[in-house]
């Protein structure tokens, strides 16, 4: 059994690993691997060939595989080391500050890996039917929306003619879009919820332009069909997200696609005995990005779900400097950096935040903090406080589920507390 | 002219099959569906019952305690996952504690061994997951858990390896008497390729049993469709509970049990509706509520957030609820294996070898001296050292090619799903014997793979792989191809 | 004189836009919070364009891929969206394509160029 030993191996080769593993070699770093279970680089953005990405990054709209391409350029640029369609089996921790990685692929076999730092990029899946429990029969014809989206953009397959789509997030939107496009109809999208978790631009260029009905607060009730799907029946809930009695109505068609949620992919984190976030699925980091186990870091998907790809990349760019940074750390003899975080603790509709903790004594120029909230809410003042005291506001006119939010605190606005013992966000409402 | 034709390839068709096939003759396996177990055995507890709930004297209760002492050594000769985890019957109330008696007494009659009334504290110890208010419980070390496709996939590889004949796709529209060559009276099956003559015929047609049955006889049986919702939670839940764990009795059956799976999920289920549709697998959410309500009386932090799945079978009910086995009456040579409903997984290779022996008594048949009892189960890299996978891979380098994330499946396993003698024809088909899809993303991600690998495999162009066989393709076309 | 509804998309507050309109000639925004909203709306009644993303076929690949992305090079008005799409069907480009090369030179006669937008070898 092939075994090797590398500072850092990332695990997962899409957005966020190419940004950790590019920034970690620019932190100096040159004993690197990335393990990428797929067939090339670039993760999901493969098969998201719509455009949109990379406003915030490269200042210009470009498609996913344009935008994965600038990455997987800069990846070969410094010959960072990288094995595809290898799949990791195990992580686990070894002796000292090791980390062992067990993966597998074809032409490698078995591989019992060794690395001082690790960062976790593995993204996310697709909550399925199943987690869902939509009453009714189980034929072919239903699909998540982004096995629909690989079938139609990587295969050049049409899953489906007449088209249901359950949920309004960003991918449903894409793909309402995408099989219209491609020569489907689509009928109607329906949400639970009584707001879109999807961007407004999505809305407006991927349904209104197509002329496909949004139906808010609406569910599944019913698959019908036996091989096929043959029709669904949607039906508006209530306050309490229950079905109300004769608001039934039924589509015939030969397809739902369900874009009802996105689960950050943590079974190797879990295998680890990383402390998790029963909010996020993700595991509960600091400031550097570091999970409960030293010198193993996370970004991306596989932290929280993100909404754009660019907030990606820049987390987990941090992700790559910290783990560096670690291992840098490491080679001088010092050890891992002892932690001295606080909990970084939320009211007033703050769902949760990354990171989780914070020491303050570690930030280098700024601390971005991302959180999202658990409702539409409109007029707020978003406040950090430290020790109790205000030191940051923010005004926000609109917050939505759907769309991450941030803070940022300078080193300069922290200066004057040396000791932090509490850190809080709360939102209030704008009185002014 | 064969010798016999058995109708279904459900567990107890291929039990009976396999059985069979240690005599000298030729056998049918005619199966409506495109694979093997895709009725009631596909989707029902997976659990080897103890014996303790059939009445005394049923034929239930007789073939349910052969059955569950054949499991052990069957499991390893045919090479099937099977695991003696034992179960536990709980009272809710001191109330259910005559009831726990009874089940006892009438389990000791069975000839059920080892069985064991538990207090509260030992049940604990027992199964410490068990919430605040089952006061006691019946204890029954024999029962066990099994994968129901494996012992069904592994009946009917076995009975394959043996020379009897698979025919799926092949619905029985009717069954009229008839005479072979010689004038000797025989069985004419109509099937929509054609008339086949047989000497004998078995009936394992699950919820079809009956009208099968009645093609025959003018003694009428009826089957009712009794259907069963169930939930499947992630591997993650594996050890929430140990043993099969059920309540007491009610008027529809056994309850709402909440078990292990062989392969480390956990299974909560089922309900109980009578319906008339004997395709009527769909689930309803008031199912779900029920499961969810009853389950939850027995644990206190049953882990739900961790459902990944949900499906319903039927159990084909017979109104006097017992097997109905053996040669019909007023229609010789004619078997039944009809009203196989809980415990009828249990009971299946118990009655496979019974009717087995009566039907090649009845023909004369000579035993096959070529029979192999053993079967060679699926490569399973999972339950191999770090030393034989690398060879495995070194050897055939497919099988570190993962597929199936979730459960970690090589395309060696899956292209050996398709290989075989019986081999995988559609996604579920190859679900079910490898498990690619089976895991929490419910095939999300691997399925436009194992598409391409079965169109490879077979031969055939993408559009024409299904779900499950029938029309149940999976694409309609190609992108843009009618603009 | 015709009202124009839209949803504006400049951020998640998604603000009901009236347009009143002359004809042609735009009399009055309403609906809308900040000054983003009016040019969107302005923009949105007079000239509505998108960026048009699909795939391809391809043949050829010695990586095995059957599509090539592909994407307008520039804005084309909404309105031919479909028939932009249409075009492309029975398209077939050989292997290798890069990002950036032309696909098809003035798709559906809009005057812009159909472009790959990822690399297949």
């Amino acid at each position: 059994m092939e075994q090797k030993a590398y500072h850092l191996i990332i695990i997962g080769g899409g957005p966020a690993g190419l940004s950790a593993a590019v920034a970690a070699y620019d932190a100096g770093e040159r004993s690197i691997l990335i393990l990428e279970r797929d067939t090339r680089l670039g993760g999901i953005l493969n098969q998201c060939i719509h455009n949109g990405f990379g406003l915030h990054t490269f200042q210009e709209e470009l498609t996913g595989p344009e935008y994965a391409q600038r990455f997987i350029d800069q990846v070969k640029d410094r010959n960072i080391d990288y094995k595809l369609d290898t799949m990791v089996l195990s992580i686990s921790k070894g002796e000292g500050n090791a980390k062992q990685v067990v993966a597998v692929n074809e032409a490698d076999g078995l591989m019992q890996l060794t690395a001082d730092a690790l960062v976790l990029a593995m993204g996310c899946r697709e909550r399925s039917r199943g987690a869902l429990n939509i009453p009714g029969f189980r034929p072919a014809g239903i699909f998540s929306a982004g096995t629909a989206q690989r079938l139609v953009n990587i295969e050049g397959y049409l899953p489906g003619r007449r088209v249901v789509i359950l949920g309004s997030g960003d991918i449903g939107l894409i793909m309402a879009r995408r099989m219209t496009l491609e020569g489907a109809k689509v009928l109607v999208c329906a949400e639970l919820m009584p707001y879109s978790g999807g961007l407004k631009r999505n809305i407006v260029q991927c349904l209104d332009d197509f002329d496909i009905p949004l139906k808010l607060s609406h569910t599944v009730v019913r698959i019908e069909g036996k091989e096929r799907v043959e029709a669904v029946v949607i039906a508006e809930v209530g306050p309490d997200r229950k079905p109300i009695k004769g608001t039934e109505e039924r589509y015939e068609c030969d397809t739902l696609l369900l874009s009802v949620g996105l689960l950050p992919e943590n079974e190797l984190t879990i295998g680890l005995e990383a402390d998790m976030s029963r909010v996020t699925n993700g595991p509960l980091v600091n400031e550097s990005l570091e999970t409960s186990i030293p010198g193993v870091f996370a970004a991306g998907n596989v932290l929280h779900v993100h909404d754009l790809v660019d907030y990606v990349s820049e987390e987990a760019h941090l992700a790559g400097e910290s783990a560096a940074a670690y291992i840098a750390s490491l080679e001088a003899g010092n050890g891992p950096v002892p932690h001295a975080g606080v909990l970084i603790t939320f009211s007033g509709g703050v769902r949760y935040t990354v990171p989780a903790t914070a020491d303050v004594s570690r930030i280098e120029k700024w601390l971005k903090i991302r959180y999202r909230v658990g409702d539409v809410m409109t007029n707020r003042v978003v406040s950090l406080y430290l020790n109790g005291n205000r030191v940051l506001t923010k005004k926000r006119r609109v917050m939505a589920p759907g769309e991450m939010e941030e803070l940022v605190l300078l080193k300069k606005q922290v200066e004057e507390y040396p000791v932090v013992e509490s850190m809080e966000i709360r939102i209030e409402e704008d009185k002014a | 002219m064969v010798d016999v034709v058995i109708i279904g390839a459900g567990v107890t068709g291929c039990a009976v099959a396999r059985f069979l096939s240690a005599y000298k003759g030729s056998f049918v396996v005619m199966e409506r569906n495109e694979d093997v177990c895709t009725g009631t055995s596909k989707a029902n507890s997976a659990i080897i019952h103890a014996g303790f709930d059939a009445a005394h004297g049923s034929l239930m209760a007789k073939y349910n305690i052969l059955g569950n002492r054949m499991y052990p050594a069957l499991s390893k000769e045919l090479d099937f996952a099977y695991k003696n985890n034992g179960s536990l019957v709980l009272a809710l109330s001191d109330e259910d504690i005559p009831k726990l008696e009874a089940l006892m007494e009438n389990g000791i009659k069975n000839g059920v061994q080892g069985l064991e009334i538990v207090d509260k504290k030992r049940l604990k110890e027992l199964e410490p997951s068990v919430g605040h208010v089952p006061v006691a419980a019946l204890y029954a070390p024999t029962a066990g858990i099994v994968c129901p496709f494996g012992a069904t996939i592994a009946f009917a590889e076995n009975a394959c390896a043996n020379g009897v004949e698979f025919c799926f796709d092949t619905e029985v529209k009717g069954i009229t008497p008839g005479t072979d060559d010689e004038g000797k009276p025989c069985w004419v099956i109509q099937t929509a390729e054609g008339a086949v003559r047989t000497r004998a015929v078995v009936n394992a047609a699950g919820v079809y049993s009956d009208i099968l049955h009645n093609m025959v006889s003018s003694q009428k049986i009826q089957i009712i469709p009794r259907k069963g919702d169930y939930l499947l939670l992630d591997r993650r839940t594996g050890g929430y509970v140990k043993h099969t764990v059920f309540q007491v009795p009610g008027k529809y059956g056994k309850g709402v049990l909440v078990s292990p799976t062989v392969h480390g999920n956990t299974i909560i289920g089922p309900t109980a509706e009578d319906i008339d549709d004997k395709e009527g697998v769909d689930t309803t959410s008031e199912g779900f509520d029920d499961l969810m309500e009853k389950a939850g009386l027995a644990f206190d932090d049953l882990p739900l957030r961790d459902v990944i799945t949900s499906f319903a079978g039927l159990r084909a009910h017979e109104a006097r609820h017992d097997f109905i086995l053996g040669e019909v009456a007023d229609a010789p040579l004619f078997f039944d294996c009809a009203g196989i409903e809980s415990p009828g997984l249990t009971a299946a290779p118990a009655i496979g070898e019974e009717i087995a022996r009566e039907v090649a008594e009845k023909l004369g048949l000579p035993a096959n001296e070529g029979f192999v009892a053993t079967r060679k189960g699926f490569t399973d890299p999972k339950s191999m050292s770090q030393e034989e996978l690398s060879a495995l891979i070194a050897r055939s380098p497919e099988y570190g090619r993962i597929v199936c994330r979730c459960e970690q499946v090589s395309e060696g396993e899956i292209r050996e799903a398709i290989r075989r003698p019986i081999g995988a024809r559609s996604l579920d088909g190859v679900k079910r014997r490898v498990r690619a899809g089976m895991g929490r993303c419910q095939a999300g991600f691997c399925s436009p793979r194992i598409m391409d690998i079965l169109a490879e495999e077979w031969g055939v162009d993408v559009a024409d792989i299904t779900k499950s066989g029938g029309h149940s393709e999976v694409i309609v076309g190609f992108v843009k191809d009618r603009m | 004189m015709k009202t124009v509804n839209l949803t504006c998309i400049g951020c998640p507050l998604g603000c009901q836009l009236e347009v009143m309109m002359e004809g042609e000639k735009i009399l009055m925004v309403t609906g809308n919070t900040c000054q983003r909203g009016e040019a969107y709306a302005r923009k949105e009644v007079t000239d509505p364009t998108r960026i048009m993303t699909s795939s391809v076929r391809v043949y050829g690949s010695v990586a095995g891929e059957r599509m090539v992305p592909v994407k307008t090079a520039s804005d084309i008005p909404k309105g031919k969206t479909m028939e932009v799409a249409a075009s492309l069907r029975g398209v077939s480009v050989p292997c290798p394509v890069n990002i950036g090369d032309v696909v098809i030179r003035n798709v559906a006669g809009t005057g812009v160029d159909m472009i790959a937008t990822k690399n297949v070898l």
